[in-house]
């Protein structure tokens, strides 16, 4: 089966031929390896994208359902150059192996869009969903409470 | 945090103490970095491993054709097409490539398929058929000690074995079984040469060996295959060992086509070693003024299947289990059983997690004993520069400032009563703040930094001048812990040049940097950057008698002789291999110089326990931490959070929960893993000494914050609810029940 959606903006097109994710998809066949599979069970957010303005894990949407709908992942965020939530990451340390990261980018950037001085206890409970094993979040939660001071 | 002093007037933009940006935090943010899982090429198979169900089981006869006849299968290897050593491991080579006779643990590897795509190979690996002859598996360590099934056994004594005090506390103590869990998979992709031999692209930490493996297995010559470097989502131990990488070879040598292989979540379970589970049992005689007049402990780590370097595990664990203390009357006796049980290797802080676990909980129940504060115990009997160390004898020869990290621990400011965002169990509002019970625990603990006990340990590094500036080649891995950036941070500050990227580098083009482990990349491949680095600037100013090298050239008398893009024509270059203080094998009763240097950290947690659930909330952890020098103070942070978050997770959440040899909890929905809402808040100071022989005075920083911090937030639980915890994790129902 054919799928037809919107991707980062852009019109793009799935062949379809047996029970996938939008995950696969996205990284197979659509070259779009940004988004991550660190657990392919909804648990660690490695995956996160935005799909009809909601944050989902794309391990768990099957591709099949996502015609006419409009997809985001990490790389439609941002332009040319970092975006704000992508600054505050890299000036804060919040990278280490960066496998987390796409999916964090992806939370945060909509966290971010809806509310643009968030608290601490906000970051956190938007990121619940995101399990960094490198940096303890420590430096995570930093960048994000620097960024939601420089925007309030 | 404290900000450090800087190591030295950073004269060069990006140098040494700076908290210098990560050169692949870009990528790594726009999701265009490419990890092992990414790669890809043109015509490309895909790889599938068929895993035993069985613990121990004889395996009777492997059918392969049922996977052959599935359309898009290109390839089915058993044991019989593994071309050259059937076995690999890291110090002892007792691992089949397949199984072909024997089972010894669940999930153990016994045939290969290649396939047009995954699920195709998937699919085919489920359709070879074994039939096995299932074997009563041996699961208990215990009963594998009594029948001497081991993979070594450590007996230390040190001093007067007649010693005693009158003030003696006992216990025994169990640690679980933990995995490192990076966030990404096991995954590689392995390409023929067309001549023979492989190009290797796979998730590593110790390139060099991993191609000694898979040469051997391969039964190929050296230079026919190559290891190269590639993206990596974190490691922890967990990419010591050789898993997919022989396999992958031999898949795409036997189909003349690129192979690709990931392992989900649940295979990467069974697909890479994990933290020993331990058991201890501990006496501390003290005399009454609270020192120690003996430390006796018995240590048994389950090795399971295969060796890995569970011998060398256990050695830490063994040789560290009296902890940063002085103690002149030692007797410890370590095991290490083979089992039917998954195998067990290296997990950031190698052995001294478990033992700390239980050296910490003796001192603090030896100063309840005594009516001494825990404290003031710990700092009467620190073991500081000058001492010998308890267990093997050997006087410590670099700074160890143990008495500092405990004071300055000790007066860091706790937190207010009340100050917490949120309760045990979270948003789930399951009880209500004033029935809560805080507690408050303290632990330091102590490791090696590098390899021990005479391994012949060093690093190969090369800078040489090319582009506009200089270029680092090395073999070591980075695996997320900021290698990459402080590998250039120390040769910009030897070279005095600002422009310096690293490049990291296949086995064909130099030779080994040693494994990204035992906090010693920054050390000693980092001693090996700042070798080659210095000896380039000085032949270079020699040759052209300059008296100083800058991003222009070289200058004399502040003018410009020679511009780079000149030095840069003329391919300057140099390589050099940097060797850690010689160390040497242990005597008969575990005495030697067996260390090259140590570090020391101490951390103080803060928990408040629902009492009626059992549930706990880390509400911080502090830490001081021996860093020699911080060279990316930002960085070390990193390291320091990171390694409290994983000591956090043995504490109170994770476990491999194995019965009967299987993994119950093979996935991130059953095996719990910290998340944001779990991070305690950290202050953390770093303390500076001079006097390593790391670069510029550093020490590894990536494993002391692991050590101490699990037996810190038991004691706060200890504290809290007045329970024994004897175990960790700590479930609910040790506190509840
Ligand atoms: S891969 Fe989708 S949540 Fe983990
Ligand atoms: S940076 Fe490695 S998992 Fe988050």
């Amino acid at each position: 089966m054919i799928v037809e959606f919107l991707l980062n903006g852009e019109p793009a097109t799935a062949r379809i031929v047996s029970p996938v994710s939008l995950l696969d998809v996205l990284r197979d066949q659509l070259e779009l390896p940004g988004s991550k599979n660190a657990c392919e069970q909804g648990e660690c957010g490695s995956c996160s994208v935005v799909l009809d303005g909601e944050i989902v894990c794309s391990c768990l949407v099957m591709a099949a359902d996502v015609g006419d709908s409009e997809v985001v992942t990490v790389e439609g965020i941002g332009g040319d150059g970092l975006t704000p939530v992508q600054r505050a990451m890299h000036h804060s340390g919040a990278v280490q192996c960066g496998f987390c990261t796409p999916g964090i980018v992806v939370v945060a950037a909509d966290l971010f869009a809806r509310n643009p001085n968030p608290t601490t206890l906000e970051i956190k409970e938007a990121l619940a969903g995101n399990i960094c094993r490198c940096t303890g979040y420590g430096a995570i939660i930093r960048s994000f409470e620097k960024l939601a001071r420089e925007t309030s | 945090m404290t900000a450090p002093s800087r190591v030295r007037p950073a004269r060069v933009a990006g140098g040494v103490g700076d908290s210098t940006l990560r050169p692949d935090g870009i990528p790594k943010l726009e999701g265009s970095f490419e990890y092992a899982q990414d790669l890809w090429q043109e015509g490309a198979l895909w790889g599938a491993t068929t895993r035993s169900p069985h613990a121990h089981a004889r395996i009777v006869a492997v059918d392969v054709s049922p996977a052959l006849s599935i359309g898009g299968v290109h390839a089915v290897l058993t044991a019989d097409d593994v071309p050259g050593s059937p076995t690999f491991g890291l110090e002892h080579s007792d691992q089949p490539v397949l199984a072909s006779d024997v089972i010894n643990y669940w999930g153990e590897p016994v045939a290969l398929v290649a396939a047009e795509d995954r699920d195709t190979a998937r699919r085919a690996a489920a359709a070879v058929k074994v039939r096995y002859e299932i074997l009563e598996p041996l699961t208990d360590p215990g009963e594998a000690d009594t029948r001497d099934e081991a993979f070594r056994r450590i007996r230390i004594r040190r001093g007067d074995q007649e010693a005693s005090g009158p003030v003696v506390v006992e216990g025994y103590y169990e640690t679980a079984m933990q995995d490192q869990a990076p966030l990404g998979t096991e995954a590689g992709l392995a390409v023929p040469d067309g001549q023979g031999g492989v190009d290797l692209f796979a998730t590593s930490q110790f390139l060099h060996v991993d191609h000694e493996q898979v040469v051997a297995s391969l039964g190929l010559s050296a230079d026919q295959v190559r290891a190269h470097p590639t993206g990596i989502g974190g490691a922890f131990g967990s990419r010591e060992d050789v898993n997919l990488h022989i396999h992958l070879c031999m898949l795409a040598l036997r189909t003349g086509q690129p192979v690709k292989m990931v392992y989900d979540r649940s295979e990467s379970f069974t697909g890479h070693v994990h933290r020993h589970p331990a058991r201890m049992w501990y006496r501390h005689e003290a005399n009454r003024d609270g020192t120690l007049a003996r430390v006796e402990a018995r240590i048994l780590l389950d090795g399971g299947a295969y060796a890995s370097t569970t011998p060398a595990v256990l050695a830490n664990a063994s040789y560290f289990a009296v902890g940063p203390y002085k103690c002149d009357s030692v007797a410890v006796d370590g095991v290490g059983t083979r089992t039917n049980n998954p195998p067990c290797g290296a997990m950031r802080g190698f052995g001294a997690v478990q033992v700390c676990f239980a050296y910490e909980t003796q001192m603090d129940r030896l100063a309840d004993a005594l009516s001494m504060d825990p404290i003031e115990l710990r700092r009467k009997n620190a073991l500081t520069t000058g001492d010998h160390f308890a267990t093997t004898g050997q006087i410590i020869e670099t700074p160890l400032p143990t008495v500092e990290v405990l004071e300055s621990l000790a007066a860091m400011p706790l937190p207010a009563d009340s100050e917490s965002d949120l309760l045990p169990g979270g948003s789930g509002l399951t009880t209500e703040a004033r029935h809560v019970m805080r507690g408050i625990g303290y632990a330091i603990g102590i490791k090696n930094l590098g390899f021990s006990e005479g391994f012949d340990d060093y690093s190969q590094a090369r800078v040489r001048l090319a582009g506009s500036g200089a270029v680092v080649e090395t073999a070591a891995i980075e695996v997320g812990q900021g290698l990459v950036t402080v590998l250039a941070q120390i040769a910009r500050t030897a070279l005095g040049i600002s422009d310096v990227t690293v490049e990291h580098v296949d086995t064909s083009r130099i030779d080994s940097a040693g494994s990204t482990s035992a906090s010693r990349q920054t050390q000693v491949s980092g001693g090996a950057v700042l070798k080659a680095a210095t000896t380039l600037r000085d032949r270079i100013l020699h040759h052209h008698d300059g008296d100083d090298l800058t991003d222009q050239g070289v200058l004399r008398n502040g003018d410009v002789i020679v511009t780079m893009g000149e030095l840069v024509a003329d391919d300057w270059q140099e390589t050099a291999t940097f060797r850690h203080p010689p160390t040497t094998a242990p005597d008969e009763y575990g005495q030697g110089k067996l260390h090259a240097d140590f570090a020391v950290a101490g951390h103080r947690a803060v928990v408040d326990v629902d009492p009626e659930l059992g549930l706990v909330r880390v509400i911080r952890v502090d830490t001081a931490q021996d860093v020699g020098k911080a060279l990316n103070p930002e960085a070390v942070l990193g390291q320091i959070e990171g390694g409290i978050m994983q000591g956090v997770g043995l504490a109170v959440m994770e476990e491999l929960v194995v019965e009967e040899g299987i993994i119950r909890n093979p996935n991130f929905t059953d095996y719990l893993l910290p998340t944001i809402l779990d991070a305690p808040d950290v202050e953390a100071l770093l303390i500076e000494e001079d006097g390593s022989w790391g670069p510029f005075g550093a020490k590894g920083v990536g494993e002391p914050p692991t050590i101490s911090s699990t037996a810190a937030v038991a004691a706060a639980i200890r504290a809290a609810t007045g329970k024994a915890i004897e175990r960790v994790p700590v479930r609910p129902q040790d506190i509840a029940l």
